[in-house]
């Protein structure tokens, strides 16, 4: 039962791998891209799931008496995170539109042949 | 002016940071070049500030906003970050001041003031990291100094950049993104992102795994980033088909600073807080110093190409720093502190030079530069003296890393000798490989006429020379460079238990 209750760190974990499976096995450049991006988003996902509290609301200062809040903290970094990691798929895209434009071809192994002819 | 001063941590970053927008607006030709390296120089001259500052004994902390310590952001300059910013600051400064000419002819004018604002941000980036005392703010400058020196390095004409620069972004959001996992384990027990804080919290936690967990996840993560073998491959093909100035201030100091943040958590967060971790530091990342010095070594004895023979000759002096740091010893962390900036002298030098061959050779094959000694004897000359430095002869800088690397070798006993001997042969690999190109400077005859007839600017003789100098002065009198290391590796051991 333990176990399943942590689904939200197994959604993690498996939601990383999808993604650095896609990095490291596909050779078109923006499937690589789509698998960075599932890889930073796992990443979101862990920092979000560490800041809830069971029950917790948002942190807003109470009128009346103790109230349980989830962490805050962690939804403020992972913001940061998401503008980061916003910045390098659009550079990395921005990558791909010039090597499409200078080897006419975004295949990995297409471009290495033209390197190396 | 005492004002001022309290404020040196922040503008180290911010002036940079703050001149990167305004430089992008400067249209008329060679102003932004003019606004970029005058922010250099000043951001030199923190730093310089700031070094004596360090060498007073005292480190400058400072409070963003005036929020107290664990809860508001710290920024803190100790002997090894004072260190790292005079590497980053003067790799800028030289590239720029010698390299206008040379950036000329490689970037389009239109794109220049970019490119220039890159570069600062570049800057500030890599300065954030080393001044930040927070682990989400070294994550958040980690990405701003990358990002901008993905755009530099793909700025060149060379459009085998673009396929190399998309490997490195790859390569270097994945080892971000794991640096990332490893400081969210960490908060996850913590609750602390401040690293002095993390030190003491972590010895309160009962489960130790996530940290251990994190600790792998941040290691391995800082790995890719600071190009240790075997996850180095990122990094020939972007040095070698980027702008060549870009090439000089990005092998100066880029790496390096990851090994910073690398010895930082190492040393510092976990090292005195996790069962065994300086053994294990030692059992997974000497033999992977060893084997990046060796298979550095041999593969630039082999190649071909003059900038990729310098960039496998970086993979292996990045194995020398962290064979020092495996030792786990203060003589084996100075030796590897030191490295960080006699390394960073040698290699700027020599990729200075190369941008100086590039203007008149008409490639960087080694063929293609058959009789330039003959052609440019000055530039030959200071490339000669840096290229001794990086085999470390004595009386250059080199040799005064390598020196202390063998005698914190020597410690171990009979243990310390097979690393005696890796060190000597590297360093007669390196012989092998520099000699290579002596050979074809000097003694093969040139195949081809001149192509270009644009000499090498003034300012990029002046600037080899000055680095050339520097490599023969810090290695007669080393004392600045070993004083700073041999405090920060005192500091670093400090938290042994």
């Amino acid at each position: 039962m333990e176990l399943l209750g942590l689904y939200n760190y197994w959604v993690f974990a498996i939601l990383l791998m999808i993604g650095f499976y896609a990095v490291i096995a596909k050779r078109n450049l923006v499937k690589k891209l789509i698998g960075l991006s599932l890889f930073q988003a796992a990443v979101f996902l862990l920092y979000i799931t560490m800041g809830k509290v069971d029950g917790g609301t948002a942190p807003i200062f109470p009128e009346a008496g103790a109230v349980v809040f989830s962490n805050p903290l962690p939804q403020v970094l992972i913001l940061t995170a998401i503008v980061v990691g916003i910045s390098t798929t659009a550079l990395g895209l921005g990558i791909v539109v010039r090597v499409k434009e200078e080897y006419g071809s975004i295949e990995e192994h297409e471009i290495q042949e033209i390197d190396e002819r | 002016m005492n004002a001022l001063a309290q404020h040196l941590p922040a503008l180290q970053v911010v002036v940079p940071m703050l001149v990167a927008p305004l430089v992008v607006l400067l249209r008329p030709r060679g102003l932004a070049w003019a606004a970029c390296t005058a922010a250099s120089l000043l951001a030199f001259a923190i730093a310089v500030q700031l070094v004596q500052v360090v060498l007073d004994g005292d480190t400058a902390n400072y409070l963003m906003g005036s929020w107290p310590a664990p809860y508001g952001i710290e920024l803190e300059i100790d002997p090894l970050s004072a260190l790292l910013l005079l590497i980053v600051t003067g790799a800028s400064v030289l590239a720029l001041v010698g390299g206008r000419e040379n950036l000329d002819r490689q970037i389009e004018v239109g794109r220049q003031p970019y490119f220039y604002a890159a570069w600062l941000l570049a800057l500030a980036g890599l300065s954030g990291i080393v001044v930040a005392a927070d682990a989400f703010n070294v994550f958040v400058f980690m990405e701003i100094s990358s990002l901008a020196s993905y755009v530099l390095i793909a700025g060149g004409p060379d459009r085998r950049a673009l396929p190399s620069v998309f490997k490195y972004l790859i390569m270097g959001t994945i080892g971000a993104t794991f640096y990332l996992i490893g400081v969210g384990l960490i908060y996850m027990m913590t609750g602390t992102l401040n690293l002095a804080d993390m030190e003491l919290r972590i010895h309160e936690v009962a489960d130790q795994r996530p940290i251990l967990a994190a600790a792998g996840f941040i290691t391995v993560g800082l790995a890719l980033k600071a190009a240790i073998f075997p996850l180095h491959v990122w990094l020939p093909n972007a040095y070698t088909y980027a702008p060549h100035m870009v090439t000089a201030f990005l092998a100066a100091c880029s790496t390096k600073v990851s090994l910073y943040v690398l010895l930082r958590f190492d040393f510092f967060v976990f090292q005195g807080n996790l069962a065994g971790h300086a053994f294990q530091f030692a059992v997974y990342l000497m033999p992977l110093a060893i084997l990046g010095i060796l298979v550095g070594s041999a593969v630039a004895m082999f190649e071909r190409n003059l900038k990729r023979l310098l960039a496998f000759s970086s993979v292996a002096q990045i194995g020398y720093i962290m064979l020092g740091a495996s030792l786990v010893t203060v003589a084996g962390l100075t030796a590897g502190i030191v490295h960080i900036f006699n390394h960073a002298l040698a290699k700027g030098a020599l990729f200075l030079a190369v941008a100086a061959f590039a203007t008149v050779a008409a490639g960087l094959r080694l063929d293609d530069l058959r009789g330039i000694a003959r052609r440019m004897p000055w530039t030959f000359a200071a490339f000669v003296v840096a290229g001794l430095s990086l085999i470390g002869i004595p009386g250059t800088a080199g040799f005064v890393s390598k020196w202390y690397l063998i005698s914190a070798a020597m410690e171990f006993g009979t243990l310390g000798l097979p690393l005696v001997a890796i060190i000597l042969v590297s360093s007669l690999m390196a012989v092998v490989y520099v000699w290579r190109i002596v050979e074809a400077a000097c003694f093969a005859s040139p195949t081809a006429e001149p192509t270009s007839g644009a000499g090498v600017s003034p300012a990029l003789v002046a600037v080899l020379w000055l680095a050339a100098t520097a490599n023969i002065v810090f290695g007669l009198a080393p004392g600045l460079p070993l004083a700073l290391s041999a405090e920060a590796a005192t500091e670093l051991l400090d938290h042994l238990p």
